[in-house]
């Protein structure tokens, strides 16, 4: 079972129901990527719903929670976006919780990290990207293009300025993809490469099982910075998205 | 790496699909107008709460301004009416004042009319008695009675000659 000990074993795909014959996945093949997803949705529900059950004048704990999530994103499109983006605001807060549920249950020990998967991570930052761009098309017409070409800029420079901020926007889904996936990715096989030299050091017997320590320590003070990075992550994808979503919705017409 | 492994995508996307649309319509049509709901209603709530402080204390600070010039209008009036009676009672003083000076004057008057008329009788009486003595004196050292006239006109010559 050398293959187990691999820091990246934890990020495996494994079939739980409907797979295919010898184990092969299909589209609809439910994987504990899928079991993850689920639970996300089930988990940022449960917040949302149940913890709002009682309407209370004076929210409880769950309450309360609920209603900073819900305020931190209103806030968050209300300064970033203002008053245009009001109709987006279920979009971004739903991204903002799927991924932030995605990623503190991928804090639990032996559990899936579904955001560092590239893959989905892609998948989320394509919908933000198409649909940005469709919305500012749809708002703008053919405005939307002199985003490429800024005002002021002398029309010699047209062949260097114009190429550079087209890669520059198609970048946009692709770096904000990579960066989800990349701090995710990195922190959990940190996180398992320090856990690994936990079992071994100690596993060296003697004196040297004390030094087990140090990196005990190490991953202790990661995990709390995982933590951290988990909420950093999903407030950046969602900022960016308000960003993004403020430069369709309030392009300047010239 | 598993993340490459692209047998592994097509089920990803599609339960991400699945999952988010779910997350997306219940966050849309459930949970967020819910959310929305009660923190607009205590927003609501705080801001009419602010209001109905704000009116009862202009109420109070108006009760007080009224009670403050019911006060004043009081005093005013438990003055004038203090005035008036003070005005009133000293006016009833110097009219009883001037009917018993008037009655005192009437009397003093009347008595000393009655005065008057009882000393002139008392004169008059005098007179006569006089005269009857002075007739009687005469008759006495004379031995023959006085005319009467020549008497009487004796006595207020010398009466005349008294005063």
């Amino acid at each position: 079972m050398a293959e187990s000990h691999s820091p990246l074993e934890q990020f495996k795909v494994k079939c739980l129901a409907l797979c295919g014959e010898s184990g092969q996945l299909q589209a609809f093949s439910f994987t504990n990527a899928s079991l993850f997803m689920v639970l996300a949705t089930v988990g940022a529900t449960l917040l949302m719903v149940y913890g709002m059950r009682q309407r209370s004048l004076v929210p409880g704990r769950l309450q309360s929670l609920a209603e900073l999530s819900y305020e931190f994103v209103a806030g968050m499109v209300r300064e970033n976006v203002g008053p245009n983006g009001r109709q987006y605001f279920p979009f971004i807060f739903s991204l903002f919780m799927f991924i932030l549920f995605s990623n503190m249950l991928g804090m639990i020990p032996y559990s899936f990290t579904v955001t560092s998967h590239i893959i989905v991570t892609f998948a989320l930052a394509v919908v933000v990207f198409l649909g940005v761009t469709l919305i500012a098309i749809a708002r703008n017409g053919i405005h939307f293009f002199t985003h490429f070409m800024p005002a002021g800029v002398p029309m010699w420079l047209a062949p260097v300025i114009v190429p550079i901020e087209i890669i520059s926007y198609l970048s946009r889904p692709i770096s904000l993809s990579l960066r989800l996936c990349a701090n995710m990715l990195a922190g959990h096989t940190t996180l398992k490469v320090f856990a690994g030299f936990v079992v071994s050091m100690i596993g060296m017997g003697g004196a040297l099982s004390v030094s087990g320590i140090l990196p005990l320590i190490m991953v202790t003070a990661l995990t709390a910075l995982e933590f951290l990075i988990a909420f950093l992550q999903a407030y950046v994808f969602a900022i960016l998205t308000c960003l993004y979503l403020a430069e369709a919705v309030n392009m300047e017409h010239h | 790496m598993p993340q490459l492994e692209t047998a592994t995508f097509l089920p990803q996307l599609v339960w991400l699909l699945i999952t988010f649309a779910i997350l997306y319509v219940l966050m849309a049509k459930v949970a967020l107008p819910r959310v929305a709901e009660v923190v607009d209603g205590r927003k609501k709530r705080l801001e009419h709460d602010l209001e109905e402080a704000a009116r009862l204390k202009r109420e109070t600070e108006k009760a007080i301004a009224d009670y403050e010039q019911a006060l004043a209008q009081a005093r005013a009036r438990a003055q004038g009416i203090a005035g008036e009676t003070r005005t009133r009672l000293s006016a009833d003083a110097a009219a009883l004042r001037a009917r018993v000076d008037a009655e005192i004057a009437e009397q003093t008057r009347t008595a000393e009319a009655r005065i008057l008329a009882a000393k002139q009788q008392a004169l008059a009486s005098l007179t006569s008695v006089a005269a009857d003595a002075a007739s009687d004196v005469v008759a006495r050292l004379s031995g023959a009675a006085p005319a009467t006239d020549a008497v009487n006109a004796a006595v207020a010559q010398a009466m005349a000659k008294q005063n």
